[in-house]
């Protein structure tokens, strides 16, 4: 997935993703799965329960980060491992996903990174003349 | 190196002279060298943004181990008005009271020699440590609400360490005005289940040895002397801080849209001091710092029982006692003297520590004559530094000097810069025996992904905003 949908650069202390998409659809779920990659190692989840999560923001930028903030909350809130993502439904303020997944086996699964929060240091989610992008810094 | 411009004030110090929405100038404390570090690291435009912020006193101040954050730059701070100035969650951090603590000793090197491989190995056993570690322990609603009340001494009442410990911690292990009904529920139920967490990331605990004392007098009123046995815990308020963090981050990013204040970064997102949603959050910080003491009140306890265990010998014989504990990530409430008045203010410290001469009012009886010990963690298997506060601290930095080496490489980068070595096997060729939860931690902590920690505590006791006592070496390390 790596290099196609997202690009991890580099921030001193954190990490930092450019996402790209056709649309903001796309754009969400790549962001999404950047996140999951960082985790963990996705080969490892199997996509055997469903979550569905629901997120608003004041803006599309805002909306990015409320999304992510779900999406780690059920990870290091109770313990969720996720490998797909699917935008059911998508406004200019507020998303619904269906996320799927597994709960977190020690036995079976390896976390990577500890990521404190999605920040709001320097996001952007812009339409250029050939696709959308995205940028997000996470706390680590 | 940014667009920011930067003037030398003397050898410790430069200037960012105050320019367009700046309120106040910036006050970067470095040296020649550090300052090659910063690159093309934003950190000095990051104290700039800061001294945008209403209500900011004096100056927006750095400590030399800073490096680039988000909204504030980390080991950054800064102090506000409380009744014209703000208060603001980015500027405490994600970890809010991520912190040291040190314990001293009776033990010297040689007691421990033979024993050190099974010691860290007992300690990775018995103290969880990773990414997003569980507690084994069942906490009730009602012990959580005491210890977001209570903090360091909930956990003494529970057995965990005893009443000595408190006044050796920063607040006597906790702050006033902490109000459970203003932490969400998701915070509480994350903290619930990682009380008693080491955590992962840069958290660690270290044994270490005094290697060598600067300041004979102070080191021997903190009872450090040469070879002895310490061991220095670095952890915070784990999931609890960072959701507290995120959710007022969250409800100020709205709150600024509504004052209609206009910030160079949306992560500075903060509020009024006065106002409701700047109370509220003041009053759930205190929640998580704690939180914080109480977890590393309880990490020191295991400790204690892990080394009587190993080494085989009692409390009396091993006195393990605490030196200090003081944090790093927090906004204080603190006197100081601004124009000849004597006045209240926010002082936000986001990788900064605390650093309070002799007499200061804030300290407890036991270090009112010699001043607080100030902690400085260095990165993984260093060792550590142990400062003491100064009047000129008061001064000049808001009683604040730096937190630890402060990184210069990425995490990638020091990823990268580990292919193919072995992180643990080249620890142990330095004497430091190392064991960590996660590969990928022990890559992502390289040393030389920090600062050098002796230029970083030499720029503040050059300066005079703490001086140095002693220096540790590191011998033993977990890490998550």
């Amino acid at each position: 997935m790596q290099g196609k949908t997202y690009k991890v650069f580099d921030h001193t202390a954190d990490i930092g993703v450019e996402i790209f998409g056709q649309n903001m659809e796309a754009l969400f779920c790549h962001a999404a799965l950047a996140v999951f990659d960082l985790i963990t190692d996705v080969q490892t989840v199997r996509a055997t329960k469903k979550k569905r999560v629901e997120a608003e923001g004041d803006d599309r930028e805002d909306l990015l980060i409320n999304f992510l903030r779900e999406v780690l909350y059920f990870v290091y809130g109770k313990g969720w491992l996720f490998k797909t993502c699917r935008i059911v439904k998508m406004e200019e303020r507020r998303l619904v996903a269906e996320l799927e997944g597994e709960i977190f086996d020690a036995g079976r699964h390896e976390i990577k990174t500890e990521i404190k929060a999605v920040t709001y240091h320097q996001v952007l989610v812009e339409q250029t003349s050939k696709e959308w992008r995205g940028r997000v810094i996470f706390d680590v | 190196m940014s667009s920011i411009k930067l003037q030398k004030m003397d050898d410790c110090r430069w200037i960012i002279p105050q320019e367009g929405g700046m309120r106040v100038p910036g006050i970067i404390y470095t040296s020649e060298q550090l300052m090659k570090e910063i690159g093309s690291d934003e950190s000095p435009k990051q104290v700039a943004n800061v001294a945008h912020l209403p209500g900011i006193v004096k100056y927006s101040l750095a400590m030399p181990d800073m490096h680039w954050g988000y909204g504030f730059p980390i080991g950054g701070v800064a102090a506000f008005d409380m009744k014209k100035g703000i208060i603001s969650p980015g500027g405490v951090g994600y970890d809010i009271n991520c912190g040291c603590r040190l314990m001293l000793t009776k033990l010297h090197e040689g007691e421990i020699k033979g024993h050190l491989q099974k010691l860290v190995a007992a300690l990775y056993r018995n103290i969880p440590s990773g990414v997003g570690s569980k507690s084994n322990l069942k906490l009730s609603s009602r012990d959580e609400e005491r210890v977001l009340l209570e903090g360091a001494k909930w956990a003494v009442d529970k057995g965990y360490g005893s009443m000595e410990d408190l006044p050796a911690t920063e607040d006597n292990g906790a702050m006033a005005g902490a109000d459970p009904a203003k932490v969400s529920d998701r915070a509480k139920e994350r903290g619930k289940q990682q009380l008693g967490t080491l955590g992962s990331g840069n958290h660690f605990l270290e044994i270490e040895v005094v290697e060598e004392i600067f300041d004979m007098q102070t080191a021997d009123a903190f009872g450090m002397e040469k070879d002895q046995i310490a061991v220095l815990i670095h952890s915070g308020s784990r999931g609890l801080g960072y959701q507290i963090c995120d959710d007022y981050l969250a409800r100020m990013v709205k709150h600024v849209v509504s004052l209609g204040l206009d910030l160079p970064d949306r992560q500075l997102a903060c509020a009024y001091l006065e106002s409701n949603e700047g109370r509220d959050y003041l009053a759930a910080m205190g929640c998580a710092a704690n939180y914080a003491w109480a977890n590393r009140q309880m990490l020191m306890h295991w400790t204690r029982e892990t080394f009587e265990e190993t080494l085989k010998k009692g409390p009396q014989e091993i006195g393990m006692r605490l030196l200090y504990d003081v944090c790093h990530n927090i906004a204080k409430i603190e006197n100081y003297l601004i124009e000849g008045k004597t006045v209240k203010l926010c002082v936000h410290r986001k990788g900064a520590t605390r650093a309070f001469p002799a007499g200061h009012p804030a300290l407890s009886e036991r270090y009112m004559k010699i001043g607080q010990p100030v902690l400085i963690p260095g990165d993984m298997g260093a060792g550590s530094y142990v400062l003491v506060g100064t009047q000129k601290a008061v001064a000049e930095t808001f009683g604040s000097t730096c937190h630890g080496a402060g990184r210069v490489l990425s995490r990638s980068q020091a990823t990268k810069a580990s292919k193919g070595r072995s992180i643990s096997k080249e620890m142990a060729e330095k004497g430091v025996i190392v064991m960590a939860s996660g590969r990928e931690t022990l890559r992502e902590e390289l040393p030389e992904a920090y600062k050098n920690l002796d230029h970083v505590v030499e720029v503040v006791h050059q300066a005079g905003i703490s001086k140095k006592v002693a220096k540790l070496r590191a011998v033993g390390c977990i890490k998550g």
